[in-house]
C-alpha cells in the first residue's frame, strides 16, 4: 500500500470513529452542552482533560523546539507539566466546590461584579484565540504535508475541518470523543518512538533509550550528540540554554502559572462529581500528559541525531564532518526531503554550488570554528527545517513504514483538533453565556444562547485563521504567548478569590487590567498589535527582549506580578468586600457540601 | 465551628507550603539554577541536571499530585469535613 493510502486509511478511521462518537453522545440542554452533566469519571476526565491539553503545540511542535533547543527546550517540559500541580492544590478543588461552569461566572460571583466578569471575559477571550492560532499553525503543518499542498492551503483545509468539528457536539460529545483522541495520539506519539529507540539504542523505553550507549557502541546517545553538534557549531545539546537562565525560569514559571489559568482546562474540573475527584483528576490529567511529555525529549534527541546522520553519513562513522567532501548530495537526498520540499517548510540552497547540503551552524562566534568552515570551502548553512516538521518527518526520517506515518498523521491531526475544540467550547461559553445571557440580554432562550456560541466558534476560527497564515512564531512559541497572557490575567484573579478572603472588586479588576496590559504591550512590541505583521513597535521598549533579556514569551510571570502587586495596592484603599462574600469564600475553603454544579440555566 | 475551620485551613496551607517546596526544587533548583553544577553528576548517559530538566521533574510532578490529594483527603477527615 502506498504511503498516500495508509495516511488517508489512519486518519479517515480514526475521524469515523471520533463523529461515531459525537453522533451518540450528542449534548441536548445547554447544561450538558457545556459540561456534561458533571457526572464523568476522574480517570476518564483525566484522560479527556490530557487530550484537551496536549495541543498541536505539545504533539506536532514541542519535540521540534525542543530537538533545535537541546536542555533549554527542557522550559517547555516542565513548564507545561509543572503548572497542573498548581492546578491541583490552588484552583480545582475549589472551583468545583464553588460549583459554576465558567471561570468568568466565578469571578464575576466572588468579586460580586459584572464589570469584572466582562473583564475576565475579554482576558480569556485574548487568550484563547491566541492559543487557536497556535493551533491553525500546526494544524497547517499537518494538512499542508499531507495533502501535498502549501502550507496556507492547509490552514484554510484545517479552518473548515475545525469548524464542522466544534460546532457539532457539545462538551458530553467531546469528552468521551476526547477519550479516542487521547489514545489515538498518545498511540501515534509512542510508536515511532519505541521504534527509533530500539534502532538507535536497543532498548525499546523511549525514557531510558534517551540515557543509553548507542547500538553496537559504548558511546552514551547524548555523548555523541553533544560532540556532533558541537563539531557543527551548534550549542552543546545537553547544556544549551533558552537566552539567560532568568529566561529560562520565568519562561518556565510563566508556562506554569499560564498552565493553571486557561480557561479550557479550568472547566475540565467542573465535570467531576465531588471536590475529592477534582483533586486526583489533575492527578490523572498529569500521568496521562506525562506519558507524552517524558518520551518528547527521547524523540527531540533522537530526531536531531538522525537528521544529521542523514545529512552527514559520516557521523556513523565517527569520521570528521566538516570537510570539503562532506553533506550529502542533493541529488541523493531522500524521499521524506522531497515531499517536504513540497510545503515550502523545508528548503535547500546551495550556496557553495557543490551539489552536496551542508546543514550547520553559520552563526557561531567562535572563530575557530568558523575557520574549519571557511577551509571546508563551506560558504553558508543549506537547509532549513522548520522545527514544526521535525514530528511529523521523524518516522519518515527514520524509515518507518507507512502505517507508523498515517498513524502519526491521524494523531497530530487528533491533538490539534480536540484542543482546538475545546478551546472553542471556552470561547463559545464566555461569549454566550457569561456575556451575551450574562450581562446583555438575561431573557435569551437556550436555543438563542447555543446559536450566539456556534457564531462566536465561526468567528473565532475565521480569525484565528487568518492570523494563523502569519504565526507570530512556531506553534509551541504561539501557544507560549498565549499562556503568558493566562498567566497574567485569569490566574492571579482566580487564586486570589479563593486565597484572600478581603480581595475585593476594585482590587481584582485593576489587577487583571494592568496584568493583562504590561504583557500585552511587550508582547505586541515584538510581535506587532494583535500579531498584525509590521506594527511592530520595538524601538519604544528599547529594543528586542529590553526588559532584563526576558523573551515575550516568558513575560507572563511578569505580567502576573505587575497583577498581584497591583490588585493588593488598589484592595488597600478600597472598601473591603461584603460580609456575605467573605462567608462565600469560607464556604469555598472547605468541601463538604458541594452540590451539583449550577448556573447552566436558570 | 470557627475555630476548627480556622485550623482546617491553616493545615491545608500548610501542605500546599510543603508540596510548592518540593515543586520549586526539582523544576527551579534542580533542573534550572543548579543544573549546570548536577551535570557533572551523571544517571547513566544523563547529566543529572539535564536529566531533572528533561524527565525527572515531570515523574516528581505526578507523585506529588497524588500525595497532596491522599493528604487532603486524611485532612478532610480529621477535621470531619469530607463529602459524604
Amino acid at each position: 500500500m502506498s504511503l498516500t493510502a495508509w495516511i488517508w486509511l489512519m486518519v479517515g478511521l480514526s475521524f469515523a470513529i471520533y463523529i461515531g462518537i459525537a453522533v451518540w453522545s450528542r449534548a441536548g440542554s445547554t447544561s450538558e452542552f457545556y459540561a456534561a452533566g458533571g457526572g464523568v469519571n476522574p480517570v476518564l476526565n483525566g484522560m479527556a482533560t490530557a487530550a484537551d491539553w496536549m495541543s498541536a503545540a505539545s504533539f506536532i511542535s514541542m519535540a521540534g523546539l525542543i530537538s533545535s533547543m537541546g536542555y533549554g527546550g527542557g522550559l517547555f517540559l516542565m513548564g507545561w507539566t509543572g503548572g497542573y500541580v498548581l492546578l491541583a492544590m490552588t484552583l480545582a478543588p475549589y472551583l468545583r466546590k464553588f460549583g459554576k461552569f465558567t471561570v468568568p461566572q466565578f469571578i464575576g460571583e466572588r468579586f460580586y461584579s459584572k464589570s469584572a466578569a466582562v473583564v475576565a471575559v475579554i482576558c480569556l477571550l485574548l487568550a484563547s484565540l491566541t492559543y487557536i492560532i497556535g493551533q491553525m499553525t500546526g494544524v497547517g503543518v499537518a494538512f499542508s504535508r499531507f495533502l501535498g499542498v502549501s502550507n496556507e492551503v492547509g490552514i484554510y483545509v484545517g479552518m473548515g475541518i475545525v469548524f464542522l468539528y466544534a460546532v457539532f457536539g457539545g462538551m458530553k460529545g467531546i469528552t468521551y470523543t476526547q477519550v479516542a483522541q487521547y489514545i489515538v495520539l498518545i498511540v501515534a506519539y509512542t510508536i515511532p518512538a519505541i521504534f527509533i529507540a530500539t534502532m538507535l539504542t536497543g532498548n525499546p523505553i523511549p525514557q531510558l533509550a534517551l540515557g543509553s550507549t548507542l547500538k553496537g557502541s559504548d558511546v552514551y546517545l547524548l555523548e555523541r550528540l553533544d560532540q556532533i553538534v558541537t563539531e557543527l557549531g551548534f550549542g552543546k545539546y545537553t547544556t544549551a540554554t533558552a537566552g539567560s537562565t532568568l529566561n529560562m525560569f520565568v519562561y518556565t514559571l510563566s508556562l506554569m502559572i499560564g498552565t493553571a489559568g486557561l480557561p479550557h482546562v479550568i472547566m475540565r474540573f467542573f465535570t467531576v462529581p465531588r471536590v475529592k475527584d477534582a483533586r486526583s483528576s489533575a492527578g490523572w490529567a498529569l500521568v496521562f500528559i506525562a506519558i507524552l511529555y517524558t518520551t518528547a525529549p527521547a524523540v527531540a534527541a533522537m530526531a536531531r541525531y538522525n537528521l544529521l546522520a542523514t545529512v552527514y553519513p559520516a557521523a556513523l562513522e565517527n569520521k570528521p564532518l566538516v570537510a570539503a567532501d562532506q553533506g550529502i548530495r542533493y541529488e541523493e537526498r531522500p524521499d521524506w526531503m522531497k515531499r517536504w520540499e513540497v510545503t515550502g517548510l523545508l528548503k535547500f540552497a546551495d550556496k557553495n554550488g557543490d551539489g552536496r547540503i551542508q546543514y550547520y551552524n553559520d552563526a557561531t562566534k567562535d572563530e575557530a570554528t568558523k575557520k574549519r568552515f571557511a577551509d571546508a570551502g563551506w560558504k553558508g548553512n543549506e537547509l532549513t527545517v522548520n522545527a514544526d516538521i521535525i514530528v511529523l518527518a521523524n518516522p519518515e526520517i527514520a524509515l518507518l513504514p507507512g502505517w507508523v506515518i498515517g498513524l502519526v498523521a491521524a494523531g497530530g491531526l487528533a491533538a490539534a483538533l480536540s484542543t482546538a475544540a475545546g478551546l472553542l467550547m471556552a470561547i463559545a461559553a464566555a461569549i454566550s453565556h457569561d456575556l451575551v445571557k450574562g450581562v446583555f440580554m438575561p431573557n435569551i432562550s437556550e436555543e438563542g444562547e447555543l446559536m450566539a456560541g456556534r457564531i462566536a466558534m465561526a468567528v473565532a476560527i475565521v480569525v484565528s485563521g487568518w492570523l494563523g497564515l502569519n504565526p507570530p512564531g512556531f506553534a509551541a512559541g504561539t501557544v507560549a504567548l498565549a499562556f503568558g497572557l493566562a498567566a497574567s490575567s485569569l490566574f492571579p484573579a482566580i487564586m486570589m478569590g479563593i486565597f484572600s478572603k478581603k480581595m475585593n472588586k476594585e482590587g481584582v479588576i485593576a489587577g487583571m487590567i494592568a496584568g493583562m496590559f504590561v504583557t500585552l504591550f511587550y508582547v505586541f512590541a515584538h510581535k506587532g498589535i494583535f500579531f498584525i505583521k509590521g506594527t511592530e513597535y520595538l524601538d519604544l521598549i528599547g529594543g528586542p527582549n529590553s526588559f532584563f533579556g526576558i523573551t515575550p514569551e516568558a513575560f507572563g510571570a511578569v505580567g502576573a506580578v505587575v497583577n498581584f502587586i497591583v490588585a493588593f495596592l488598589v484592595d488597600k484603599f478600597t472598601p473591603e468586600p461584603p460580609a456575605h462574600i467573605q462567608k462565600l469564600v469560607e464556604d469555598v475553603r472547605v468541601p463538604r457540601g458541594a452540590g451539583a454544579v449550577t448556573g447552566g440555566h436558570h | 465551628m470557627e475555630k476548627s475551620a480556622d485550623a482546617y485551613w491553616r493545615a491545608t496551607l500548610r501542605l500546599i507550603a510543603v508540596v510548592l517546596a518540593i515543586w520549586f526544587a526539582v523544576s527551579f533548583l534542580a533542573g534550572i539554577v543548579f543544573a549546570p553544577a548536577l551535570n557533572s553528576i551523571h544517571l547513566g548517559g544523563y547529566p543529572l541536571g539535564f536529566w531533572f530538566a528533561h524527565q525527572g521533574s515531570i515523574y516528581v510532578f505526578v507523585a506529588l499530585i497524588f500525595w497532596y490529594a491522599k493528604k487532603m483527603d486524611d485532612i478532610d477527615r480529621e477535621f470531619d469535613v469530607h463529602e459524604e
